[in-house]
Formats: C-alpha cells, structure tokens, sequence
C-alpha cells in the first residue's frame, strides 16, 4: 500500500503520469471513488504518461473509449451504469487480455469478470477541502508490487 | 413516363432508441417508427448495453414493417438502405447494421453507412434546405461539440469536451438531486423556476479556444450539495438546478457565438439530445439577435432532436448522392468520430 495526498488536480494528475511510463500490457487498474472524486483526471495523467496526445473524455456515455494513439492501446471503461446488471455479455476479458492497459471506473459493479491480480487506486475526498484527495495504491499479486515499486522507487 | 422517387429506408439503433423510417428525397418524412427503451433504463440510471441490444433484437422487425406500411410503400420501391454504424453501444449498433446488411442484400439495394452525429445535423434538413458553410452545435449525452461543415456531408470538428459531456453532466447532478434519467428535462423545467444564486463556475470561458469543459461544475455542484448536507442543511432545489443550467447554457452559448464570429457562416444548427433544452434555445436566439451577425438558427422539432431513423434518412441522400455505399463487411464502430480540424 502506499499513499499520496494531493491538493490539486495537477498533482493527481503527475502521480498517473508516473504510472503510466511503467504500464505494461495486461495490465488493469481499478478506480475506487465517489463521483467528482478525481478518477477521470487520473486517467488522463496516466495516458499521459502512455504518451498519448488525445483528450481523454469520460466513458460514462459510451462505456468504453479506446485511444491507440499511445506508447500502449489504452481502455477506458465506466461501468458506472451496469450497477444492477453487470457485465457478464460485454466481453470485457478480451481488453483484460488484450494488448493494452485497462482502467476500470466502478469496478465494484462488475466484481466476477475481474481478473484475479490488478492494482486498485482508492481516492478518498478530503471532508474539510474540496481540493485535497488521498490516493491509495493498492497492488493485489506480485506484478502489481513490482509495477508501484519501479513508478514511485524514490 | 414519371421519375422514379428516390426513397431511402433508414435504420437507427445506437442507444436506446430502435427507430426505422421512410425518407422521400432526403427531406419528406413518410414514416419515423420509434420505438423507445426508456422506460426498461429509468430503472439502472442510464443505458445498459445487454438491455439494450436484446430491445433492438425484439423491435427491428416490428418497426420495419411498420415504417414501410406507414409509408406506403414496399421494398421494391426503394432506392437504398442507411444505417448508423457508430458511434453508440457496440450490441445495439450491431443489430441495425445486421438489419440493414441483410434488407440491402436481399433486395439489390445500395447500402449506405451513416455517423449517428452527421444525422443529428441533418434532422435539421427538415426545417429548411441547408446552407454551407454552416456551423453546428451538436450536445448530448455522449457529446459537445462544435462542428463545422465545409460543404454537405463534411464535417471537421472545431471545438470539443475536454471531459463530460453536457448531456452527462445533467444526468450526473440529476443523480444528485434525486432526479431520474433522463434527467435533462426535468431540470431544464426545475431550472425555470428558479434563480441562478450559487454562481458555479464557467469552465473555460477566458481561454481562447472553442472547447469545452463539464467535469469542474459537475464537481461544484457535487460539492455545494455535500457540505449543506453534512451542517443539515436543504438546498432549494430549483435554485440549483437554474444555477446549473445557467453554467451549461452561458458556456454553450459564448463559445456557439465564438465559433460563429470567427466563421463566415450564417446557418447555425443546435441538435442531439440536448437540442430539446428550452434555456439553451432562449439563450442562443437571444445572443444572436444581440450579435447583429446574420445567423439562422435552426433547432429541429422536439420529435426529431432525439435519436431518430428520419434523421439518418436525411444525411444518407447526401451520401447517396455521392455514391458513399458500404459493402457486406460493414461493421458497428462504436468510437465512431468525425476529424478534428488540423
């Protein structure tokens, strides 16, 4: 587990950026936080740091948005409306499986097409200040370990 | 010997709407069947995919029979078969190009792809011919957009959401304020009664571009709402939502009226979804009128706002025209988006 607090935007996005060099394929993150939390702003730190150069829009619409335009293939998915269905018919292993990296919004509603190992980032608001967050890196199997230890070694 | 009429029948279904229509010459409706999902969504706030193609799978031949009935005509009197191809939900796309593939097929007619987003503009065809160069504002719950047309049936993005959508962000704060989805018009009328007292934040008003930013009110508003529930207290609800809408309207409108100053266009055509918000369409006649710039504005009917098989009719005879025709390897693309302006 490690923890970063953050005051602004800018910062949360500095930390994904750090990530998103050392992604690799296969790999899925989940983002676990309310609405407004900051899941978005993240994911655009982290396709930044994949070097990808589009605006990262929120899926919630779509429920998939995929940019190719980066270092990796980058999935984004908001499962946000699947909360009384799942997502059983959707197919999602195949961008588990596939050769890019998957962010998961709301993971929580789709728990059994999982994989078994990935890294969850928790992002808790501040109750005093609408600006600070923590952030929880949370590294479920040894890859996800690795993947924490090379982006933030210092 | 009389000219054979051009008749296109057009099949959407990239959300929750399956719809097929009749389209005589690319502005005459001769039928529009829709058959709407709402309802079966209001129950998981939004659209869900699995729901959604199994509607399509029950509707589409219902509603294909019913248009050609409505119209009058059969499918020897046709000229050829449009479809939406993306973008949308991947199942539900798929089940009105594998609907249109197999009517095209069967009968030796043309098959033409059509972008869901060029059909929202040309449902505006059928409040008058268009004129290019013309600009378009195209807002709904997957999109902000501003979009200008160069020429008929090409389209260049010139200014986009850097984040959520509009149509989003209404169904987000409507999950806050306990409204149910589709949240947009009950908040537009919300939004009449009230006054706009919270003063949310304009997002990227002071920047030179045409784009657009949604997530920082989303968050405002998230906000606003949180800490007068944590000191027990109750918002009036009317207040927030005017507050609200009048963020959305004034940033859609300012940069609508950015775009339009910059171009030497004089028709102005709002469409998608949240085409159908009253305080976007006073607000928008208002600044123009006070612009002095020769700008038509041209909102289709509150029928043809929504996702609609008219619609696609009516950018499928441009295409036509052009000979724009698809083969049997069509395929859904869900990420479907025009190109954005170099």
């Amino acid at each position: 587990m490690l923890e970063f607090k953050t005051i602004n935007p800018e910062q949360t996005i500095a930390i994904a950026k750090q990530l998103g060099q050392q992604v690799q394929a296969g790999d899925v993150l989940l983002l676990d936080g309310d609405l407004g939390a900051g899941k978005t702003t993240f994911t655009k730190g982290l396709a930044a740091g994949l070097g990808i150069e589009r605006y990262v829009k929120s899926p919630t619409f779509t429920l998939i948005r995929e940019y190719q335009d980066g270092r990796l293939p980058l999935y984004h998915m908001d499962v946000y409306r699947l909360e009384e269905t799942g997502a059983s018919d959707l197919g999602l292993e195949e961008y588990f499986d596939g050769n890019g990296v998957s962010v998961v919004e709301w993971s929580q509603f789709i728990a059994e097409e999982l994989p078994s190992d990935y890294l969850t980032i928790h992002f808790n608001k501040d109750v005093r200040d609408d600006q600070v967050r923590t952030l929880v890196l949370e590294p479920h199997g040894a890859h996800y370990e690795a993947l924490v230890r090379a982006s933030f070694a210092d | 010997m009389s000219k054979k009429r051009e008749l296109i029948l057009a099949f959407e279904s990239s959300c929750d709407e399956t719809s097929v229509a009749v389209i005589e010459d690319g502005h005459r409706i001769l039928s529009n069947i829709i058959a709407t999902q709402i309802k079966s969504h209001q129950r998981f706030g939004g659209v869900v995919p699995e729901v959604a193609s199994r509607h399509h799978v029950e509707q589409i031949t219902f509603c294909t029979q019913a248009a050609l009935e409505e119209a009058g005509v059969t499918y020897t009197d046709l000229t050829a078969v449009a479809v939406t191809y993306g973008p949308g939900l991947v199942g539900a796309l798929l089940i009105g190009v594998t609907a249109a593939k197999a009517i095209a097929y069967a009968h030796h007619l043309p098959l033409i792809p059509i972008n869901h987003m060029a059909g929202h503009i040309y449902a505006a065809r059928f409040v008058k011919p268009l004129e290019y160069p013309l600009l378009a504002l195209l807002v709904s719950g997957g999109h902000t957009e501003l979009v200008l047309m160069a020429a008929a049936g090409e389209f260049e993005i010139i200014g986009d959401t850097r984040d959520d959508a509009a149509g989003e962000a209404y169904d987000k704060i409507g999950r806050v304020l306990g409204v149910p989805y589709p949240a947009g018009k009950e908040i537009d009328r919300l939004a009449h009664l009230g006054q706009d007292t919270f003063d949310f934040p304009r997002a990227m008003l002071k920047e030179e571009n045409l784009d657009f930013s949604f997530s920082g009110l989303k968050s405002a508003f998230i906000n606003t709402v949180h800490h007068a529930d944590q000191i027990g207290e109750t918002l009036n609800r009317e207040n927030l939502a005017a507050s609200f809408q009048a963020s959305v309207v004034e940033v859609l409108t300012e940069k609508t009226m950015r775009a339009a100053r910059q171009l030497d266009v004089h028709q102005l055509v709002v469409a998608g979804g949240v085409a159908a918000n009253q305080g976007l369409r006073e607000e928008l006649a208002e600044a123009i009128k006070a612009s002095g710039l020769d700008l038509d504005l041209i909102v289709p009917p509150l029928r043809l706002c929504g996702d609609n098989g008219a619609m696609i009719g009516a950018a499928a005879h441009i295409e036509l025209k052009k000979e724009t025709f698809a083969n049997l390897t069509l395929n859904a693309v869900p990420g479907l988006d025009f190109p954005y302006r170099a």
